[in-house]
């Protein structure tokens, strides 16, 4: 008779903290919301150079970014959770990444790959923004230029994490919309 | 007929626009043709109109300034002939009071977009261009970027330290260099 050989154990999701029992769980909601948005992710690829082509690798087969729950790319700003820009803004650019974020609903993060979109990068000159926080919040930065596909599912784990542990009524704080004024977003 | 050389050109060009062929030179292996800027639409147009010449593609077109000289602005100006795969260059200069030159859309439509780039960069007006507006750069920039009393970088940036990024420093005259 063969050996039963378990697989080891990996935790895609680990459970939040909380009171289980016999045929029940329970914990508070946030952590619940947190969890179901954090591996459901849908992003929306801003890519207007090199960073770009590395995200293409990070999505194709051999990264798979597909497994940590981001399957999906959203094309359409409406229903996009995660903005990722990846690549240099130039300043004529820059209205076009902003009206993409108002159109994001609520909520929505912001992932700044590569120097360019962070800083401007090499690119310090008259014609290209330095770095999007000129125009939009951003959660996550990612270094590197470009950066390679396993600095990207870092950033994006980065941002698994905010999205996890955000509470459900950051949006309606007063520091948050503060934060939005300051960018002139309504 | 034999297919003209460049020579034949830059000879028949001397013979009809005489002492307005300010000079000819040879920028390696390209001939290039100084003259003034009221005579580079006159002559660009007889070369497109020319029987045998046909120089009718503008290749390109652009803004020219060199801060030390007398008549530091000048437009550089490129034709092609497809028929006698003849190639040639135009430069025009002029003094940094007078930044207007005539446009050459009414010979070529091509020039129309590389006029608005030079006026773009350097502010350049072109006499008659039908839609002089800034093509590349954002439309509320309040300055010509090519020219260079203005510094190449971003003036948003405070954190880039000279010695490690090479930034020109604050008051960068850029006659100093030449000294």
């Amino acid at each position: 008779m063969s050996e039963i050989i378990t697989p080891p154990k990996f935790e895609v999701a680990p459970t939040p903290p909380g009171f289980e029992g016999p045929g029940f769980f329970a914990t508070t909601l946030d952590k619940a919301v947190g969890l179901a948005r954090k591996n459901s992710l849908w992003p929306l690829p801003f890519a207007t150079s090199c960073c770009g082509i590395e995200f293409m690798a990070t999505m194709a087969s051999h990264y798979d970014f597909a497994r940590f729950g981001s399957e999906r790319l959203s094309f359409s700003p409406r229903q996009a959770d995660l903005l990722m820009v990846m690549g240099t803004i130039a300043k004529k650019m820059a209205p076009v990444l902003r009206q993409v974020y108002e159109q994001m609903a609520e909520p929505r993060w912001v992932l700044s790959v590569g120097a360019c979109a962070s800083s401007g990068g090499i690119f310090d000159t008259y014609s290209v923004l330095q770095g999007i926080d000129h125009i939009i919040p951003v959660d996550v930065y990612v270094p590197g230029c470009p950066p390679r596909p396993e600095q990207i599912i870092d950033g994006v784990l980065n941002i698994q994490k905010l999205v996890g542990e955000e509470s459900l009524r950051r949006r309606n704080s007063p520091e948050y919309k503060q934060l939005l004024a300051s960018y002139g977003i309504e | 007929m034999e297919k003209p050389t460049i020579e034949n050109v830059l000879a028949d060009l001397q013979q009809h626009f005489g002492s307005n062929i300010l000079s000819l030179e040879q920028a390696y292996d390209f001939s290039v043709v100084h003259t003034t800027k009221e005579n580079i639409v006159p002559i660009l147009r007889y070369l497109h109109d020319h029987e045998t010449f046909r120089f009718q593609y503008l290749t390109t077109a652009c803004g020219l300034h060199f801060p030390d000289s007398t008549k530091p602005f000048g437009m550089m100006y490129q034709v092609h002939s497809l028929t006698t795969n003849l190639r040639l260059r135009f430069k025009a200069f002029t003094t940094a009071n007078d930044l207007s030159f005539d446009t050459l859309t009414t010979v070529f439509p091509a020039a129309n977009w590389m006029e608005r780039e030079a006026f773009d960069f350097f502010g350049f007006q072109f006499k008659g261009h039908p839609n002089l507006k800034r093509i590349l750069n954002v439309e509320d920039m309040d300055y010509h970027p090519l020219r260079k009393e203005y510094p190449i970088e971003d003036a948003t940036r405070y954190d880039k330290d000279d010695t490690l990024f090479g930034r020109r420093p604050a008051g960068y005259d850029p006659k100093r260099l030449q000294s």
